[in-house]
């Protein structure tokens, strides 16, 4: 069972990199901010718990692969990245500027420690499950067999075909080594998912191409932890964790509305919404 | 005259000349580019033996995937294999691939800048039958426009067979044009191929040609006869085969263009954005000269044999001995 100090510990970086999502969004004066902000928590549990990964060596053979596939919520993969080593912690204020490696979409060839490049939707899950194919066709390299490979996807983004393509070669070839987590929060830009085109039930369409479904709340690192250690079990099929998260968590005003989809905070809203966040860090911490 | 150098089939003349699909030549390519490097995968989109991947198949069944009808994926799904080391080929019609699948080409694999190789068959209005919506006459336009992105049209199979083992070793995002129909070998084993280098096939007496016809394709083929029907009543061109669309030969373009003074393009594609494109940008930037581009214009396919459909969208004998006439 995971401790209280580990979910507290988690707590805490969750909270700095919503943090930093607002200061680097209020600085860019563009980008998305529900989606970066719904997604922290999954984030965090990743970058400082799941994943086998060493921020000193991007390279390392061994690491799990991790493919954002909506590379709009970049924001929360710079933040995570930053606060986990990858990169100083300031050049997060660099987010969308001419010559920064934080490219308004995440693009490889400026920042080589990504798996991929992405932001047109709907082409992760495919690279995702090219990396498991070839994971798995080099079965000789024995530490390819603890390697995962996790892809994570928005809700929205399923609209696109592309993505029940791969859904089916996945559920073909039996993938166990990869699992997929979508970030379902409802929203995407024209307004909520059921309203735009409707995705339910999102659980009988996964599991009806051969995938094993699970759903976590997505900002409960207990259910966040056990739900992909229970996944990471399964090797006869690939695995799809739908993550009910709420887009904007952690600031109210943002919380479960379409307009925070793709719209940054201006300055006052930023001041606002770091003083929530502070607040909650300070409740976080007192209690140690 | 044929240029004795390059060791072409002596007969390239002949009425009973070998004819072999250029897809063939892939086929066989890809087989031996297994053999070189087990890093080499093939992936199809339910084309398995159409596009000539079955040699590979049999040969390499743990390294083959039938991804179905699903071009889209085909690309991104080899993107990703192409991160984790591998060299993936990715066969199809290249109305579907690189037509269908374009954006994910484009951000998947050249934006990331990884070596998956697209063989595109059953370009041009030469694959017949079938119609328009099955002939790829853009293809070339599509890839050719992308940064990081090789495209390769070879001549005959054997030539095919050559730039699919040289595509193998490169690094680089690849295109490979492909034709369905059986068509004339106009190279041997022993005729030099490098990816990026042009050769000129057919020679002028004395190096002064009146005209440089620039051909790409099975169309070759038709320029050199056309070459040599023109030699026989004393006219003497010259005859570039440019392989390689991108990387571009410049030199050897600039060089024909200073040399000839008047240039004939010609391919199976349209004349907008394909060869003719290429060429009437490169020596509008370096030394302006006249170019008039054989090829599809501003027009789509349609249903009959290979050979009426060439004739009939301006790309037969005739046309292209035209074209030079009109620039004496």
């Amino acid at each position: 069972m995971i401790s209280e100090e580990m979910v507290r510990m988690l707590e805490i970086k969750a909270n700095d990199i919503r943090q930093s999502i607002i200061t680097m969004l209020v600085e860019a004066k563009s980008g998305h901010t529900a989606g970066p902000l719904g997604m922290a928590d999954v984030f965090t549990a990743f970058y400082f718990c799941l994943l086998r990964h060493d921020p000193e060596n991007p390279e390392w053979e061994e690491r799990d692969l991790l493919v954002l596939s909506n590379g709009h919520i970049c924001p929360v993969l710079y933040a995570s990245m930053a606060h986990s080593g990858y990169f100083p912690i300031p050049e997060l204020l660099t987010l969308r500027k001419f010559d920064s490696r934080l490219q308004g979409h995440p693009h490889r060839e400026f920042l080589p420690a990504l798996e991929t490049s992405s932001g047109p939707l709907g082409s992760g899950l495919s690279q995702a499950v090219g990396m498991a194919l070839a994971l798995r066709l080099d079965k000789e390299k024995l530490e390819n067999a603890k390697r995962m490979v996790y892809c994570f996807l928005g809700d929205g983004e399923l609209n696109e075909g592309q993505n029940w393509e791969a859904m089916m070669l996945a559920g073909k070839e039996k993938l166990g080594n990869l699992i997929a987590i979508v970030d379902r929060n409802h929203i995407q830009i024209d307004g909520f998912t059921e309203d735009v085109m409707p995705l339910e039930s999102l659980y009988e369409k996964w599991a009806s191409f051969n995938w094993k479904v699970f759903e976590m709340h997505g900002h409960d690192f207990e259910e966040i932890l056990s739900t992909v250690e229970q996944a990471k079990e399964i090797d006869d099929r690939p695995c799809v964790i739908l993550s009910y998260n709420i887009p904007g968590k952690g600031v109210k005003d943002f919380e479960n509305k379409p307009y925070w989809h793709g719209n940054p905070p201006n300055k006052e809203q930023g001041e606002m919404a770091l003083l929530e966040l502070q607040t909650a860090r300070n409740i976080i911490t007192e209690n140690d | 005259m044929i240029n004795q150098n390059l060791k072409l089939n002596p007969e390239i003349f002949a009425p009973d000349v070998k004819m072999v699909p250029i897809r063939q030549g892939f086929g066989e390519g890809l087989v031996e580019a297994g053999k070189q490097n087990k890093q080499v995968v093939a992936l199809v989109a339910d084309l398995t033996e159409s596009a000539k991947v079955d040699a590979f198949k049999k040969e390499f069944p743990e390294r083959f995937f039938e991804m179905g009808i699903g071009e889209q994926n085909m690309a991104s799904v080899a993107s990703g294999m192409a991160h984790m080391g591998k060299i993936p080929f990715i066969a199809s019609y290249a109305m579907f691939s690189p037509g269908r699948n374009w954006e994910q080409i484009r951000t998947t694999i050249a934006y990331n800048n990884v070596p998956v190789k697209i063989a595109g068959s059953h370009a041009g209005v030469s694959v017949g039958p079938d119609g328009g919506t099955h002939q790829a006459v853009e293809d070339i336009a599509i890839t050719r426009v992308i940064p990081n992105m090789e495209v390769i049209c070879p001549c005959d199979a054997i030539q095919a067979r050559k730039a699919t083992i040289a595509s193998a070793k490169t690094n680089k995002p690849t295109y490979i044009r492909l034709s369905r129909e059986k068509t004339p070998l106009i190279t041997t084993e022993d005729t030099p191929f490098e990816i990026g280098k042009a050769y000129t096939y057919w020679t002028a007496k004395d190096d002064k040609p009146k005209v440089g016809i620039i051909a790409t394709g099975a169309l070759l083929h038709k320029a050199l006869k056309v070459a040599d029907e023109l030699s026989k009543e004393g006219i003497e061109i010259e005859v570039l085969n440019v392989i390689t669309i991108k990387p571009l030969d410049v030199e050897a373009v600039v060089a024909l263009a200073k040399k000839a003074g008047k240039l004939v393009t010609l391919e199976e594609h349209q004349i907008v954005g394909g060869l003719g494109g290429v060429i009437a940008e490169t020596v509008t930037e370096h030394f302006p000269v006249k170019v008039i581009r054989v090829g599809v214009n501003d027009r789509f396919g349609q249903s009959g044999t290979s050979a009426e459909l060439i004739e009939y969208y301006g790309m037969g004998e005739k046309d292209i001995k035209n074209a030079v006439l009109k620039l004496l």
